[in-house]
């Protein structure tokens, strides 16, 4: 075996930003070269998934897991890198919280399937449609399967850390590449398990200079409505609806410093069980008036109200049912209560006992949300071998 | 009735086969929960499907606490003092705003504006209460279950063979693989 810990990273039902942003780190990308081993990363060397089945469990130190699961692939991929990571992270808003993907659970898939196969804009005379296997020439070929719905990567498998963004801002990668160096070599302890990783604790209106005053809000606007945009002044306030007061900060606030409304790549902040439940709060208590048909003339404003409150959020959103009626739909498949240590999945083997503290979970065992700041006894952090040590 | 409503504790008992949802109502401790009380003092009857919240105020409404009470009720309600009535000034006004937005996301969601809905009450209006209880009730009985298992099962798409879940399409696929040259009836049966 080699003496440098073994690093993996994978897109799911991703785009491959998330990827390309790790590239982006450029010279810092030579030193995460030399200092680990990459056993399997799609998106940058040849790959098999049969070198992954036939690693032995546990023996990849930290996999970073890109995309959400929407296909079988997706899940296989997602149990059998549980299965191999002493260390799994949810990389990337869309492992983290479903993001643009997610936002197919507003329709079927005969509805997803119809967009791709059967609109005006598609040339398909003969009705073809994708199937799960097709036999040719005596051979097989086979494509994955699609899900009834998308899934985040924790509604999966237990997930150990959470990056969020989307992608994820550079020079925040390289912050979680040193604290994961400095973790191996002794110096630094990682946060406890369930932590999100390479973000801050706050909001992105904490990060950004604009100016706030006053708190309510008469009219609503897109940013295209808008002949000038007051430089200084906060984007809401404007009318322009920004999802600053939910979002978590880490990224410096980029978007409202460029006068675009921030639209919640970096997913709730801490403390914020749904994202869109919080900022349908922010923006109902500024919304300047007491009447029901006034009220609902301000609201209009919000051209595509799901778009704008859960735009990275809809597959990890309260509003689905629970668990078991979630489960259901994927029929069957057994999947593990996150954060459970119970759960029923191989335990990852961390060097120390795996975590007994419950995380957060003030809305009942179906609705765990792992990207929150756990409150309460902490959960051990996952530990790393240090290189080259006893149990080596 | 879906399993998921077990937790909101057992639904009434099924009167000649209806239906009986589970609604969760959230009150404001001066006046609609005040408005029930007085509802039950007074020996009016509301339908048993109704379970109360009681707050400090409707204010207190977080749009999470409904998005939770979803997974396990088939409504909710909004109660609260009347405009200008509320104990803590315009709490209730900032309710309706959230009501309002939070009714629009619902609905976008696929949740029936019927099943998310509000009135005021005051301390006095026992009656009204019970009344409107009444009322939202039967709207909800006529909607049928939230049926959340039903509504991800629709989901599933047509093509879809019956029993070929996620994992089993795999295994599916698997064992067709293993499986000797097929006949033509398997590409039959691949493609249905
Ligand atoms: S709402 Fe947007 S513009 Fe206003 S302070 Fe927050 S992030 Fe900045
Ligand atoms: S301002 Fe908002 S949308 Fe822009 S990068 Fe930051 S979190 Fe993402």
């Amino acid at each position: 075996m080699s003496a440098k810990p073994r690093l993996a990273m994978y897109w799911a039902a991703a785009c491959g930003g998330c990827d390309i942003a790790v590239l982006n780190l450029g010279e810092a990308l030579v030193e995460v070269g030399s200092r680990f081993d990459v056993v399997f990363w799609p998106a940058v060397m040849d790959a098999k998934y049969a070198d992954v089945e036939a690693m032995p469990d546990a023996s990849i130190d930290i996999t970073l897991f890109c995309g959400g699961i929407r296909n079988d692939e997706n899940e296989h991929l997602a149990h059998l890198l549980r299965a191999k990571s002493k260390i799994l992270v949810a990389f990337g808003s869309c492992a983290s919280e479903g993001c643009i993907p997610g936002l197919a659970n507003l329709s079927t898939l005969d509805e997803i399937l119809d967009a791709s196969y059967a609109n005006e804009t598609t040339d398909n005379p003969d009705g073809v449609r994708p199937v799960p296997a097709w036999r040719e020439n005596g051979v097989t070929l086979r494509i994955p399967t699609l899900a009834p719905l998308l899934r985040t990567l924790d509604q999966v498998v237990p997930v150990d850390y959470t990056v969020p963004g989307c992608p994820p801002e550079t020079k925040r990668i390289e912050d979680v590449v040193e604290l994961v160096g400095k973790a191996l070599d002794g110096t630094a302890v990682l946060p406890p398990r369930g932590s999100v990783l390479g973000a801050g604790h706050s909001t992105v209106c904490d990060e950004c200079a604009r100016e706030r005053n006053v708190k309510k809000i008469g009219a609503f606007r897109r940013v295209t409505e808008i002949a000038t945009i007051d430089p200084t002044l906060c984007l809401l306030e404007q009318g322009i609806p920004c999802n600053g007061p939910a979002t978590r900060d880490g990224c410096g606030a980029l978007c409202p410093a460029a006068a675009a409304p921030c639209i919640g790549c970096y997913g709730p902040a801490d403390g914020v069980l749904d994202y869109g439940a919080r900022l349908m709060s922010a923006f109902a208590s500024v919304v300047d008036a007491d009447e029901p048909e006034r009220i609902e003339v301000i609201l209009d404003g919000i051209a595509d109200p799901v778009g704008q409150f859960y735009r990275f959020s809809l597959a990890s959103s309260l509003l689905r049912g629970g668990r078991e009626a979630m489960d259901q739909a994927h029929r069957g498949r057994a999947s593990a209560p996150v954060g459970s240590p119970a759960a029923n999945h191989p335990a990852p083997r961390l060097g120390r006992t795996p975590p007994s503290a419950p995380m957060l979970d003030v809305l009942g065992p179906q609705d765990h949300v792992p990207q929150r700041a756990p409150t309460g006894p902490e959960p051990p952090a996952p530990t790393l071998e240090p290189v080259g040590g006893p149990a080596r | 009735m879906s399993a998921t409503t077990a937790h909101a504790g057992a639904a009434p008992a099924a009167k000649d086969g209806r239906f009986e949802p589970v609604i969760l109502a959230f009150t404001c401790n001066w006046c609609s929960y005040r408005a029930a009380d007085l509802a039950g003092t007074a020996r009016m009857k509301y339908p048993p499907n109704v379970r109360l919240v009681r707050l400090m105020c409707s204010g207190r409404v977080d749009p999470a606490f409904v998005m939770r009470a979803f997974a396990d009720a088939d409504a909710v309600i909004l109660t609260g003092c009347w405009p200008a009535d509320c104990h803590y000034r315009i709490q209730n006004v900032k309710a309706l705003r959230r009501f309002i937005l939070l009714r629009r996301v619902l609905e976008s969601m696929g949740i029936e504006p019927q099943r998310f809905q509000r009135f005021y009450a005051s301390a006095a209006e026992g009656q009204q209460l019970a009344a409107e209880f009444d009322r939202i009730v039967e709207e909800v009985r006529a909607l049928g279950p939230l049926d959340w298992a039903g509504r991800h099962a629709a989901f599933v798409p047509s093509a879809t063979p019956p029993g070929a879940g996620v994992g089993e399409a795999r295994a599916a696929a698997e064992a067709r693989a293993a499986a000797p040259p097929p006949a033509e009836r398997e590409l039959a049966e691949v493609t249905a």
